[in-house]
Parts: structure tokens; C-alpha cells; sequence
């Protein structure tokens, strides 16, 4: 039976000044690097392949499956590209990783890119996080010097150029093909598949897109074996992965457990709800996930479980949110979220996010119209499935779960505003009499 | 369109502090993105950019497989010579990459951290998204625009504080989160919001909650750029909430399987 938490990734944050080279090196890191260097590269990847790695930025696709689709008679170089643009809402894994362990991820990144036989790899971060920059920058440029990068990699004839590359603010370039885009320098814009970036990614060359977690993943299934990796987890989500548990809960944090435990478990482990109060939605992994209630903290986090009760396990970002919180409010901000950060490639997003603006913030105010929870669903139902990519799908899952579980709350945004209904002060959790911001 | 709430006039000093409990929306006012704000000025001639400034955006340019793909670093260099995003830069990043001004344009008034406006020495971001907003972000960042008597990406009239709303900066299980120069100022308090910007306007130096020392607007963008400042091994390597899952799991002696099958591993024999 493993044990509830399992700290692989997470294991050397409590280090003094883990970031460092050698006290990676000491805690054992690039022993991996080494092994998979004496491996041939079809082995890495059937070795992360037969791990059950899936994709931790929120699909879940298999990685080492996505390996696989590089094509190896393809003559145009191979890249990898790292996507450490970690910006949705209630995502907050990538950037600690980054923070307290960047040769986790720089390890991952060379193996992986040997694995594909790619011989430049990019680590794409959003640009907001910069000391998040300066320790990527530090920790490549060390494994430069040490010989991990560069090349003629530890004298094996293996040469790899890693480049760290900040972005400039935009949420869509979290999408793998906008990100692709930016990458070349353009507008971070998604772009149409098929052609998948496997076979014309960057430059449009085979590219394998993968996110922090995943490739960070990779130096332990090398290091301890698929075997290992899949001993944890549930039969078809496999190893250990970082839960982010945030909102209403008397201690958020991070939590690296084997896929398959329970909000309750986690909710048990953060010492519960914060004091006097109770859990009302909650979203499983990110405001595009469509949020669930109390009535599902027992459902599995794995990828099928959550699937099965119509929602996705997405980035394991578990915002919580207790009976103090209008759920008019909160989707409101997400969707002015969507909003905001809608490219404008493809009209049901860029028009469609506006138009929902538009009716939750009346609705917010009290003055919904009636018909307004029919045009929402209406507006729903025309981006979902017809938005170019999954920013506008995703744009519309709090407000129609938010429906489902809360439709008196929309309906009572007909007459009474939010902050009658939901003393905003009384979400806060300043530990004072709220001064009632200026008044 | 006489059904919709119209974008509110902003208030006479165009901030959106004001009552919580009015109809007033906290922490939003009016209803603007960065695709309605003006563009470019393009009547602005003055540059601060030199032949070093020129050799370092070709540098940039050199490290990348094609050298377009330098062009956001190069935007960032621009800002962090201009404090801003200028007509000259963006001549000086076409005239490199063999692009044209309109594609520079294109590209660097797509990203929010390209400002079209000088932005003061400290750029404080208050989250507003959801879970950040009503934890208490909309109080922080209404109290710090009436304690400044500036709005939205307004800056103070010594240049010295620009304030805004951010969307999510991943950080979720520290909110409510300010951000000053991309730096983390985590589990922030409008009182505490308060006491840093008086510290950073009166020439004080700020520390992140758990990065580094804070450094100027224009130095942060450089580092974006790809110069490093040598403060990559300032603050901790993690603090409370991300170390929350390993102290617990210290304290239970819990940890991950002991590998079992390590000499059946392909290659190992090799």
C-alpha cells in the first residue's frame, strides 16, 4: 500500500539552497542524465512510455506516446519545448518547482531531448514570475559548465543547446500551438491541427510540447524504473503528481500524493475548510475545469474518476471556496478572465466571452434580465466545440456547472446583487474588521 | 444595446476605490483590456537607445535558431532601456530581424508586459482573478489606489509607483498575491500593500516574500531579456505553503515506494 503522500519532485524543496548545482548533484541528482545517456534513445521512451506518464499541464495525453510520434526519418532538426507558462487560474506548481528545483526540470529537459534525438530544447516561462527566470537562467547555465548541456554532452557525442525563454504575458501562450507562435516571435495566436507540432511544430519541424511536471517527472522514472512509477496512482493514471490546494482552507499548499486520493483526504491532510465555515464549490484542476461541490470529495483525482463525474482533472489545481462565496462573483471573474485573454483569433471567443461579460456583470449587480440564465447557456453552448481551441471551451465550463449546481443563485441576481446576498468582506480572509475598503 | 450595463464613467480621479457595498464594481471600475487601450505613441522621437543598446538586441538575436524568435527578449531589452515600449525600439527590432515596424507593432501590443505608457520604477500588480479577488486582492488593490490617488496602470506623479490588476500569477496557495516587478509578495494585506509602497516611494529597499531583494522596473525587464543581475541565489528555496504536503508527509514518515526492480531497468547492464 503507498503511503498517502509520496514526495519525489517535491522532496528537496525543504533544502537549504536546492536550487544549486551541487547540492542537487548531492541529493543525487544527474545520476539519471547518466543512465539514460548510456541507454539508446528509443529505450528512454519506451521506458516513459511504458512508466503511464501522462501529461501533467492539464490534457493528460501520454508522454512518452507523444515521443513517439516524432518522426526519426524526418531529416529537419527535433525540438523540445518546455511549457512553463503556467497561468491558469489556481495553477501554482510549475512556479515553486522552478523556484526550489530548476535542475529537476533542466535534467528532464536534456534527457527528454536525447530521448527524441533533438538537439536544442527551449524552456518557455511566463515572463511574471522573474526570479523564476534568473534561477532557470543559473541552473542551465551550470549544467553547461558541468558538461550536462552543450557539447559533447559527459563525452558522449550528444549535443543539446537549452535556451530559457521569458514570455510577456499572455495566458493563450500556455496553449501548445500559440506557444509555438510566440516562440518564432509573433503574436501567441493557436494555430489549426492537423498538422500536429509533432510532425511541423517549431520552425515547422517535429516538436514535442510538454509541461514542467511532465519533464521534471522524467529523472525519477529513469532513476527508479516504469515499474516504480506505476506502482502509484489508480490502473489507468499512473506515479505521484503535485495537488495544489488554495482558497478557503486553513493551510493551502502543495501535496504530491499518488493519483487517486480525495479532496477529503487532502482537505483532512490541510486541516480542513478554514475555521467556522464549510466547503461550497470547489474546482479540480483550474477555472476551465467545471467546478464540483461537496458532493464529490470523495471522487477519485485521477483522470478517468473526474472525467466520470463530467468535469477534468486538468492542472490538479483544487481552489476552494466556502459558503461565504457568490458564485455569481466568482465566475464573473473568471469569465472576464477568458475575456481578457481571448487572442481575438476566432470570433465565438473574442465576441462570445465579451457578450458573457457583459450579462454576469449585471447579473452581479443584481439586475439580471429575465431570459439572462438562458442567454448564458445559449452563449455557452455557441463557443463550446466551436471556438479554434480550448480557451473558449474552457471559458465556458464555470458558467455552465455553475448553473447546474447554483442555479437559484443566478436566479436570484434577477433582484439582489452579489454583495447583498454575499457580504464580499466576509470572503476575505484578513483577519480584522474588514474597513470596508475606503468607505 | 440599451439593455446593457454601460462601462461606467471613471470616477473624478479615475480610480475604482470607493464603497464596498455601493453598486460600484471594487476592484474593476471601468471596463477596459488591453486591446481598447490607445496605441503606441508614435509622435514620441526621443530615444535612449545606443550602439551598445543595438549590440545587445543583435546578440539576442544570435542565440535563437532563427532570429525572430528573439523578438520578445528584444521587446523586453527595449523596455528595459526606454521604460517603455517605443517607436524606436520597435524600428531598432525590424530593422534587426529584417521585419517590418507594423509586424513589430503587431506583436508588442498583443503582450501585456509590453507597456504603451512609461511605467514607474515599481510596477505593483494586485491579482484580481477570482480566487485572489475575493480573498482579498479587490480590498488590496482598491486601498492601495486611494492611498496613492492613482488608477488602474496609473503611475504616481514621482515616477515612482505604477499600479495595476494582474490576472493569475500561479500562486494561488499564497493569494491574496501582489506582484512588485514580477517579484512575489505573497499572503499580502491592504495594510501591508501600504506600508511597502511608502517604503519602496521613500527609497527603501523591498525584499520579496520569497525571491530577491527588489530590483527597478527597467533592471527586471533586462533580466527578462536575458542578462542575468546575479541575484538568482537571493531568498529561500521554498517557504510555507509549497513545503505544506512535505513537512506533513516528513512528520508520518511517508515517502514514495522504494524502487524494486532497479537491476531489470534496459541499458543498467550496458
Amino acid at each position: 500500500m503507498t503511503d498517502p503522500l509520496t514526495p519525489v519532485l517535491t522532496a528537496n524543496w525543504g533544502d537549504e539552497r536546492a536550487w544549486k548545482l551541487t547540492n542537487y548533484e548531492h541529493s543525487g541528482g544527474y545520476q539519471a542524465l547518466r543512465s539514460a545517456l548510456r541507454m539508446e534513445p528509443a529505450d528512454v521512451v519506451a521506458i516513459v512510455k511504458d512508466s503511464g506518464l501522462r501529461g501533467r499541464g492539464g490534457a493528460g495525453f501520454p508522454t512518452g506516446m507523444k515521443w513517439s510520434f516524432i518522426p526519426q526519418d524526418n531529416p529537419k532538426p527535433k525540438y523540445l519545448v518546455v511549457n512553463a507558462d503556467e497561468s491558469e487560474p489556481g495553477t501554482c506548481k510549475d512556479i515553486p518547482l522552478m523556484m526550489a528545483s530548476p535542475h529537476t526540470l533542466v535534467e528532464g529537459v536534456i534527457i527528454s531531448a536525447y530521448a527524441i534525438r533533438a538537439n536544442c530544447a527551449f524552456i518557455y516561462v511566463r515572463g511574471e514570475v522573474l526570479h523564476v527566470v534568473r534561477r532557470l537562467q543559473q541552473a542551465v547555465r551550470e549544467a553547461y559548465s558541468a558538461g550536462y548541456a552543450g557539447k559533447n554532452i559527459l563525452g558522449t557525442g550528444y549535443d543539446l543547446e537549452i535556451i530559457v525563454h521569458a514570455g510577456a504575458g499572455a495566458y493563450i501562450c500556455g496553449e501548445e500551438t500559440a506557444l509555438l507562435d510566440s516562440l518564432e516571435g509573433r503574436r501567441g495566436q493557436p494555430r489549426l491541427r492537423p498538422p500536429f507540432p509533432a510532425i511541423a511544430g517549431l520552425y515547422a519541424c517535429p516538436t514535442v510540447i510538454n509541461n514542467v511536471e511532465s519533464i521534471a517527472s522524467v529523472p525519477s522514472i529513469i532513476a527508479n524504473g516504469d515499474d516504480w512509477f506505476s506502482s502509484m496512482g489508480t490502473e489507468k493514471s499512473k506515479g505521484m503528481t503535485i495537488y495544489s490546494l488554495s482558497g478557503h482552507v486553513a493551510n493551502p499548499g502543495q501535496f504530491e500524493a499518488p493519483l487517486g486520493i480525495t479532496l477529503r483526504k487532502l482537505l483532512d491532510l490541510a486541516g480542513g475548510i478554514r475555521a467556522g465555515h464549510r466547503l461550497k464549490f470547489w474546482t479540480p484542476g483550474g477555472s476551465s475545469t467545471p467546478m464540483l461541490t461537496d458532493a464529490h470529495l470523495d471522487v477519485p483525482l485521477d483522470y478517468e474518476a473526474i472525467a466520470g463525474v463530467k468535469s477534468m482533472l486538468g492542472t490538479k489545481a483544487l481552489q476552494c471556496f466556502d459558503e461565504t462565496t457568490s458564485v455569481v462573483r466568482v465566475v464573473l471573474r473568471w469569465t472576464e478572465f477568458y475575456k481578457h485573454e481571448s487572442c481575438g483569433k476566432c470570433t465565438p471567443c473574442r465576441e462570445g466571452t465579451w457578450w458573457l461579460v457583459q450579462i454576469l456583470k449585471r447579473m452581479e449587480a443584481g439586475r439580471g434580465q429575465p431570459g439572462d440564465i438562458e442567454k448564458l447557456l445559449d452563449l455557452c453552448d455557441n463557443i463550446l466545440g466551436r471556438s479554434f481551441c480550448a480557451l473558449g471551451d474552457g471559458a465556458t465550463s464555470p458558467i455552465t456547472s455553475a448553473i447546474q449546481y447554483f442555479r437559484d443563485e443566478f436566479e436570484a441576481a434577477m433582484h439582489t446583487p452579489a454583495w447583498e446576498l454575499f457580504p464580499y468582506q466576509r470572503s476575505t480572509i484578513f483577519d480584522r474588521e474588514p474597513a470596508g475598503a475606503g468607505a | 444595446m440599451s439593455e446593457l450595463i454601460e462601462p461606467r464613467s471613471p470616477s473624478p480621479n479615475g480610480h475604482a476605490g470607493g464603497d464596498i457595498a455601493s453598486e460600484e464594481l471594487v476592484g474593476h471600475g471601468p471596463f477596459v483590456t488591453h486591446f481598447d487601450e490607445p496605441s503606441l505613441d508614435y509622435g514620441i522621437t526621443e530615444t535612449k537607445i545606443t550602439e551598445t543598446t543595438l549590440e545587445e538586441l543583435r546578440s539576442i538575436a544570435t542565440r535563437y535558431p532563427q532570429a525572430r524568435s528573439a523578438l520578445l527578449p528584444m521587446l523586453h531589452l527595449v523596455q528595459s532601456v526606454e521604460g517603455r515600449v517605443t517607436p524606436a525600439g520597435i524600428e531598432a527590432c525590424a530593422e534587426i530581424l529584417g521585419l517590418t515596424p507594423a509586424d513589430v507593432s503587431g506583436v508588442a501590443t498583443f503582450y501585456t508586459m509590453y507597456k504603451r505608457r512609461p511605467v514607474g520604477e515599481y510596477l505593483v500588480g494586485v491579482c484580481t482573478t477570482a480566487l485572489c479577488a475575493i480573498m482579498g486582492g479587490d480590498e488590496v488593490y482598491a486601498r492601495l489606489q486611494d492611498h496613492l490617488s492613482i488608477g488602474n496602470d496609473e503611475t504616481t506623479a514621482d515616477g515612482k509607483i505604477t499600479v495595476e490588476h494582474v490576472e493569475c500569477n500561479a500562486a494561488c496557495d499564497f493569494a491574496p498575491v501582489m506582484m512588485i516587478n514580477w517579484e512575489f509578495f505573497d499572503n499580502t494585506t491592504p495594510e501591508q500593500a501600504i506600508k511597502i509602497v511608502d517604503q519602496l516611494r521613500s527609497g527603501a529597499e523591498a525584499r520579496s516574500t520569497r525571491g530577491a531583494r527588489v530590483c527597478t522596473w527597467k533592471e527586471a525587464e533586462r533580466v527578462l531579456a536575458g542578462f542575468p543581475d546575479g541575484r538568482a541565489d537571493e531568498g529561500p528555496t521554498a517557504v510555507g505553503p509549497s513545503l505544506l504536503g512535505l513537512r506533513i508527509a516528513q512528520q508520518h514518515d511517508w515517502a514514495a515506494p522504494e524502487p524494486e526492480h532497479i537491476q531489470d531497468r534496459p541499458g543498467e547492464e550496458g
